[in-house]
């Protein structure tokens, strides 16, 4: 682990280790971290340091974030699209037997949770399956590996877990949230604005108070998927950059930081599974509350 | 925590996969599942069917074994009283053509004796007339009993 202590407390080895690396828009009139002032229309470019990923605010895209994501993405449908191709009725073998295998278990969480008929709840329960296992399997890439890599390559930050990113889980929250109230109008129709007004107190008068409660509690479900699994993800890869702290703390330290990281990984292998499996039966559950009629 | 257009970015790649996960995964793995799935249902179906009837053929087997069994013992149980009836056929054509053999050399044994008896008739009356020719000759005129003579050789 390259945590030298020579040019870099750990604590600055942790804060940079949970940095993205990000494009933005400097505001004009911003100082930069070499003193240099950005000029007035604002200026696009790599942010050096978190001073500059906050002053960059909405205007700022993680490179390193979207680059692994769909990277892993593009994986999965590799993956996927090359058994589609070679599925047959015949008799599977090897990567298609793996692959029917996820297939069948998404398919069989999919019915038992959603009893309607639409096309797109199984795909899409294995889209998120799939790609948030990937995404959350990076974090069992030794920490340091591909960051130190890269910045010997010049590539100042990185972070490889791109479900450490609350953009990304959100995203993809965002993506089930509008779905959810898609399917909620198209289901319901104006059946839905009555379920939102006279739901837990059937009468006029409490329909403000419903509407409330209800608001809150139909938003809550996206921030509730998305920061559950960021927050998992987060808080374990924390973790695992701690452990990795610990190596340079002294030679004492080598051998329990090295158990604690085998140990961390092993169980976090169930974690990354589980997180996965919860946000997509998550998924389904909402889309399924969506479909259904009080 | 800096929600900034990356956001919007993973969204636009959720989007494009789960599209594409719709449009040209989903449906190939699933309908080859499917159709493997009713595949094995019938294979299976076909071997229990198969196995129905085999039973079947057996059965039949043991039957037109059974059949054949019975027929073959019929036609030996014929054969045998053909057999019977050949050997009695032939036993009653023997006797007959014995029978027939010895009458038909009795009767010529009879024929033979007849022929010789009428042979040895006719020598003794030659003789007899040879024997009373030569006693009578002297006293007794040839002429005057040729006549007599003669219808005594026409009697016997």
């Amino acid at each position: 682990m390259a945590a030298n202590g020579d040019s870099q407390t750990v604590s600055e080895y942790i804060v940079h280790h949970l940095t993205n690396l990000t494009y933005g828009k400097l505001p004009g009139g911003y100082e930069r971290y070499d003193g240099s002032v950005v000029a007035e229309p604002g200026q696009w470019t790599m942010a050096h340091g978190a001073d500059e990923i906050a002053a960059m605010g909405f205007n700022a895209i993680h490179v390193d974030s979207m680059f692994w994501s769909v990277g892993l993405g593009l994986v999965f449908c590799w993956l996927f699209r090359r058994v589609a191709v070679q599925a047959t009725a015949g008799v599977p073998s090897g990567l298609v037997n793996f692959v029917e295998m996820v297939v069948e278990f998404v398919d069989g969480t999919v019915k038992d949770t959603f009893h309607g008929r639409n096309p797109l709840i199984a795909p899409l329960a294995l889209t998120i399956f799939v790609w948030v296992f990937l995404m959350n399997l990076m974090d069992l890439i030794p920490v340091d590996l591909i960051p130190h890599s890269l910045m010997l390559a010049g590539v100042e930050y990185q972070k490889i877990v791109p479900s450490t990113d609350p953009n990304i889980t959100m995203g993809m929250a965002v993506g089930v949230f509008v779905l959810m109230l898609f399917y909620s109008i198209k289901v319901k129709g104006f059946g839905f604005v009555k379920e939102l007004a006279l739901n837990p107190f059937n009468h006029p008068l409490f329909i403000p108070v419903n509407l409330f409660m209800e608001v809150v509690g139909l938003l809550a479900k996206p921030f509730s998927l998305g920061l559950r699994l960021f927050g998992n993800m987060y808080a374990g890869e924390m973790i695992f950059i701690l452990i990795a702290a610990l190596f340079s703390v002294g030679l004492f330290w080598l051998l329990p930081a090295a158990l604690l990281q085998i140990g961390w990984a092993i169980f976090h292998i169930l974690v990354i599974t589980l997180q996965a499996f919860i946000f997509m039966v998550l998924t389904i559950v909402y889309l399924s509350m969506a479909h259904e009629d009080h | 925590m800096n929600i900034n257009l990356t956001l919007i970015g993973q969204l636009i790649a959720f989007v494009a996969f789960v599209a594409f996960c719709m449009r040209y995964v989903w449906p190939p793995i699933a309908g080859a599942m499917a159709e493997r799935q009713s595949k094995i249902a019938d294979g299976l179906a076909a071997a229990d069917r198969a196995g129905h009837d085999l039973e079947v053929a057996k059965q039949q087997a043991d039957e037109q074994l059974a059949d054949a069994k019975r027929e073959a013992a019929g036609i030996i149980e014929a054969a045998n009283k053909r057999a019977q009836a050949v050997v009695d056929e032939a036993k009653e054509a023997a006797s007959a053509e014995a029978d027939r053999v010895k009458a038909a050399a009795s009767a010529e044994i009879e024929q033979e004796r007849a022929r010789a008896q009428e042979q040895l008739m006719t020598k003794v009356s030659a003789l007899a007339l040879a024997g009373a020719e030569k006693i009578l000759a002297a006293e007794i005129d040839a002429d005057k009993h040729a006549d007599l003579l003669k219808s005594l050789a026409a009697e016997s």
